[in-house]
């Protein structure tokens, strides 16, 4: 690995001042981070250590939302009951995600900023705008099963690798992001940009810029959610499609729905169409099956991962339709 | 070269290192602590498994440095009913992985006991899915799979 200053800062301004400077980057659980650095795809020169930061608790907001600090650890926040009870989707997405070892290991703020496991962009003898600006996508006519089919470029195809992302989004959760100039709030929908012409822009943070908590809004409907992952293996593997689902239905109507994707586009996706087509509408599966459709239909597929829209769609369909009948959580 | 200090295995060690030293080189390379493999070393296997302060981790995406104050646990510091079932069970056959399916078999059933959660719970009890699940992060690449989970099933039922 190639030598780096460590500095542990003693408090966040600390961390913020040093993180400013040029080749600085901040280590959470180092489960991305450590394996980016041994690979040399991440070369910082300085590693800012934050895990002693006071980011560590899960506290309650107004109204039963709920601030999630960065720090807090994915076998601990699937495990909170707070967080299993009034947002199962959001437990079952961390469960869903990783082995129980890097589970242990892994931070919020670091799941929201790991980098995508496309390998082309893992390959040094390979092309990857992401990795290298310009350099061009050897994804796009190569190995692409993985890849994603909307919001998609010609510059990249890489999709985002978070699980607890896609429930995030589906919650509307906030980002709140500390810098030298203060805290700001970031809005889940515009926290992870798309790839456009700058692949290797992945996010709204400023260089130095670190998150410090994920709020949750209140949102009763998440009582009745679900994440459900489709993959390769049964466990420890990343989503090719993945549903976050949260329904309400009064006299067959639907009163309130929540939906978002993961696997398919460089962030997580919020399926704000589908919404608007499923909301005060009948929650039958013809109406899911619509919306659901209505979704993918923008999808820009590759050959490898042409089975994803109509993947994405059915897995849609079942999600609402297991939320619309009581189908047991998992 | 910064100056750490860990428990491992009972015992109070003091040492000198790099930043860029993970927790696996450290036990190896430095202590001599050789229990925990290097399979992948990219957190893909679990053959680093071991206990920090409890809680299982892959030692190979740990920095040592972040580990300082730290109590380790390895293979060499267990004494654990599991390892005579993986003998009785067969739940080897190269035994590479074996250091850490153990390893990682205690912090399993510590989080069991403590009502952790699994992307499977719902079913009933510590059963077969549910330890294959829960121990999805150690790949056996002799396969011995089913002896594995015998023995965790024998020594959790």
């Amino acid at each position: 690995m190639r030598p780096f200053a460590y500095v542990k800062p003693a408090d966040v301004a600390e961390a913020v001042r040093v993180a400013a400077e040029p080749g600085a980057r901040f280590l959470g659980g180092g489960t991305n981070l450590v394996d980016l650095m041994r690979e040399g795809i991440e070369r910082p020169d300085t590693v800012v250590d934050v895990t002693g930061l006071p980011f560590d608790t899960v506290d309650e907001l107004p109204g039963g939302g709920l601030r999630i600090g960065a720090l807090v650890r994915n076998s601990a926040l699937a495990a909170d009951g707070r967080v299993r009870t009034r947002y199962p989707m959001v437990s079952q997405a961390l469960l869903s995600g990783a082995s129980a070892q890097l589970r242990n290991m892994a931070t919020v703020g670091g799941n929201l900023l790991q980098r995508t496991r496309c390998p082309y962009f893992y390959d040094h003898a390979s092309a990857c705008n992401k990795r290298s600006p310009g350099a061009g996508c050897d994804a796009l006519d190569g190995f692409n099963r993985g890849t994603a089919i909307l919001g998609v470029s010609e510059s990249c195809v890489a999709a985002h690798p978070s699980d607890l992302c896609v429930a995030l989004a589906a919650l509307d959760a906030i980002v709140e992001v500390r810098g030298q100039e203060g805290t700001r709030r970031v809005p889940m929908a515009d926290f992870h940009k798309l790839p456009g012409d700058t692949p290797d822009i992945e996010t709204a943070l400023a260089p130095g810029e670190l998150v410090t908590a994920v709020e949750l809004p209140p949102a009763p409907v998440a009582a009745n959610s679900r994440y459900r992952k489709v993959r390769d293996r049964a466990s420890y593997a990343f989503a090719l499609v993945s549903v976050a689902a949260a329904l309400e239905v009064r006299d067959g109507t639907v009163t309130d729905v929540r939906l978002a994707l993961g696997g398919v586009a460089a962030k997580p996706w919020r399926a704000t169409q589908a919404e608007r087509l499923l909301l005060g509408g009948p929650a039958d599966e013809t109406a899911f099956r619509r919306a659901a459709e209505t979704e993918l239909a923008d999808a820009t597929t590759r050959e490898g991962n042409a089975f994803k829209a109509r993947l994405a769609a059915a897995t849609i369909t079942a999600t609402l339709r297991d939320l619309s009948t009581g189908g047991t959580a998992r | 070269m910064t100056e750490i200090r860990m428990k491992v295995n009972g015992s109070v060690e003091s040492l000198d290192v790099e930043p860029w030293v993970s927790l696996l080189d450290a036990l190896r390379e430095r202590l001599g602590v050789t229990g925990p493999k290097k399979g992948c070393d990219q957190g893909a296997c679990g053959a680093c498994t071991v206990l920090a302060d409890g809680m299982r981790i892959n030692a190979c995406l740990a920095l040592a440095i972040q580990y300082d104050g730290r109590e380790i646990t390895t293979i060499e510091g267990v004494a654990h009913p599991l390892q005579e079932a993986f003998v009785r069970h067969d739940g080897f056959q190269c035994g590479y992985c074996t250091p850490g399916q153990i390893c990682s078999a205690i912090g399993m059933l510590a989080e069991y006991e403590a009502g952790m959660p699994s992307a499977v719970t719902g079913s009933r009890g510590l059963d077969e899915a549910e330890i294959r699940e829960r121990m999805s992060g150690n790949l056996c690449r002799c396969g011995a799979y089913n002896g594995i989970v015998d023995a965790i099933k024998e020594v959790s039922g």
